[in-house]
């Protein structure tokens, strides 16, 4: 038997949430044209006649905002977890032969689906803004953001299994935030220092990072990136399994 | 997928030595203190108890999702988690709502899509009378039109083994008989049905067997008839000052006799005949009343010689 079918209704579900749509899609792409816009000709973004960012501005914002759309996507998929927790919808399913590894799976693609649907529209706004990469860069981008996203969606497993329906709301909402701000979504984080050497350990200044290799070697993702975001996958799946088997125990 | 039943299973469903203690803020609270049945394949046993008896518990360790302290549940020869695997159980549980931003029909065949053997959709839209209901958001439904969906849910998975925990909650007393109409249906093929219930009536109308519980043990297992004559008892209250006890408890229908002061008070097999013998051979009776006993009052009239323990804990909410 597959899951297929459950899949579909899943994504079905959480496209006709309008709160969810707008959350996740509809809020960084207006947020971007209205960030984007004023400094659709700055070139030098976050720098000054001395120093030269090489970052183009709606460049810089299409990546922020994407990776801000895409963890709101894959930490909502916790909270939508904890929501059927809550109903008393998850005891209902246990009745059926979906398997708990079925289970999360179709929650992972519903999560990921909605994350690539606020990538493209923002890639999208992003040409309308006059950002032109390498298909190639574009590629690379997408493949890199896709796999920072992991430490975010075993998060929100995580918590959608541990916390009920309204604190995995709250915590999710200030997880994004808190993640997003120190992760240069909303301004270059750049220098030296422990500030930027603790943002560098998040996995979100990664995520907002992998947007960046189309501008070259002013922002590798190199071994650091690689270490981060496989350390942070490591503690959120290992979070997300003692969360789930907590939780399935206990039901 | 480990096991298919292609055929009605030959094993029912065995249950023994069932212990579960809660903890709580006011200390442990033993909610099932030894339970054993078995149920064979095609029975019908309705789980009857006040709130409180362990049956909600009971069910839980009997699907699973709950592990018991000790004891072993069977399903149909297997473990409960493999005999969800293979499709054959489907349940209504006490709580549990539906998840939103899908139509009626788009839910019921979401769930029917988990099984291997569902019946059709369009059959379990006719079967649970959802027909009207079938495009309807499921946000959009009272609590009555809620209960008939998740009656859809548990059908759909045409299960070998059907579970119902107090399934007629929310339903007016129209619905709850169209509800126990298609139930005799679905039974008519050969199906295992467990429902809890705290309603003598419903246990009798329904269920082929019934199983008494209260405070986390069985107190009585038997056919429904024979359940709903040791519970189903009156009680006859009248003031008769200096009355003949022995002569009382001889009469027709009564089965013991007791005084309150000035007033008798006579448990009764047949109140009817007791009443009527009571005032042809004591017309000076007056004041009469005649109680049913409660479900409360019949557990303690069953359990009164057998366990003083529970007795006490009874009397004692």
């Amino acid at each position: 038997m597959s899951t297929l079918t459950y899949t579909r209704f899943e994504l079905l579900r959480t496209l006709r949430n309008r709160q969810t749509f707008i959350f996740t899609v509809a809020f960084p792409v207006v947020m971007y044209f209205l960030l984007a816009s004023p400094n659709k000709n700055n070139h030098n973004f976050g720098g000054d006649a001395n120093t030269h960012t090489g970052l183009f501005a709606p460049q810089y914002y299409m990546v922020g905002l994407l990776s801000f759309g895409a963890m709101v996507a894959v930490l909502s998929g916790g909270a939508r977890i904890a929501a059927e927790r809550t109903i008393g919808w998850n005891r209902q399913l246990r009745l059926t032969p979906l398997s708990a590894i079925g289970y999360l799976r179709t929650k992972l693609v519903t999560s990921y689906v909605m994350a690539l649907a606020t990538i493209v529209l923002l890639y999208a706004a992003g040409i309308v803004m006059g950002v032109r990469l390498p298909l190639v860069n574009w590629l690379e981008m997408t493949g890199l953001i896709i796999l920072a996203l992991i430490p975010f969606a075993a998060l929100g497993i995580g918590m959608g299994h541990l916390l009920n329906d309204d604190a995995a709301g709250g915590a999710i909402g200030g997880g994004v935030g808190l993640f997003a701000f120190l992760g240069g979504t909303w301004f270059p984080i750049t220098g030296g220092g422990l500030f930027v050497s603790f943002c560098q350990s998040l996995p979100s200044y990664w995520l907002v990072q992998a947007g960046h290799v189309g501008l070259g070697a002013s922002s590798p993702w190199g071994a650091k990136a690689w270490f981060v975001i496989a350390v942070w996958s490591v503690a959120t799946i290992s979070f997300a399994t003692w969360a789930y088997r907590r939780d399935t125990k206990r039901v | 997928m480990t096991t298919n039943l292609a055929s009605p299973p030959t094993t029912g469903i065995q249950l023994s030595g069932l212990t579960k203690t809660f903890r709580t803020p006011d200390g442990p609270v033993q909610a099932v203190r030894g339970v054993d049945f078995s149920i064979a394949p095609g029975e019908t046993v309705a789980l009857l108890g006040p709130n409180g008896a362990g049956k909600t518990t009971t069910i839980d360790m009997m699907l699973g999702l709950l592990p018991p302290d000790s004891g072993t549940v069977s399903v149909f020869g297997m473990t409960p988690e493999d005999a969800i695997k293979a499709g054959a159980v489907g349940g209504m549980l006490q709580t549990g709502g539906v998840i939103q931003y899908l139509t009626v029909r788009e839910l019921i065949t979401m769930v029917a899509s988990l099984y291997p053997k569902p019946l059709g959709v369009d059959e379990v839209i006719a079967l649970t009378g959802v027909g009207d209901l079938a495009n309807r958001k499921t946000n959009k439904l009272s609590g009555g039109q809620t209960q008939r969906l998740r009656f859809a849910i548990a059908l759909v998975s045409n299960p070998d083994l059907l579970v119902l925990d107090e399934p007629t909650v929310a339903l007016d007393v129209e619905a709850r008989r169209e509800f126990w109409t298609t139930m005799r249906a679905f039974v008519s093929r050969g199906k295992t049905v467990v429902f809890a219930t705290h309603y003598l009536e419903e246990a009798d109308a329904y269920a082929d067997r019934i199983i008494l519980m209260a405070n986390g043990r069985i107190v009585a297992d038997g056919p429904a008839t024979e359940i709903k004559a040791a519970v189903g008892t009156r009680t006859i209250r009248a003031t008769l000052p200096q009355a003949d006890l022995a002569a009382i408890a001889a009469l027709p229908g009564v089965t013991n006799v007791d005084t309150r002061g000035a007033a008798v008070v006579i448990n009764c097999s047949d109140s009817d005949a007791a009443l009527r013998a009571l005032l042809a051979a004591f017309p000076q009776a007056h004041d009469i009343e005649v109680t049913g006993a409660g479900l409360e009052e019949a557990f303690l009239q069953l359990t009164a010689d057998a366990d003083p323990e529970i007795t006490k804990e009874i009397e004692a909410r």
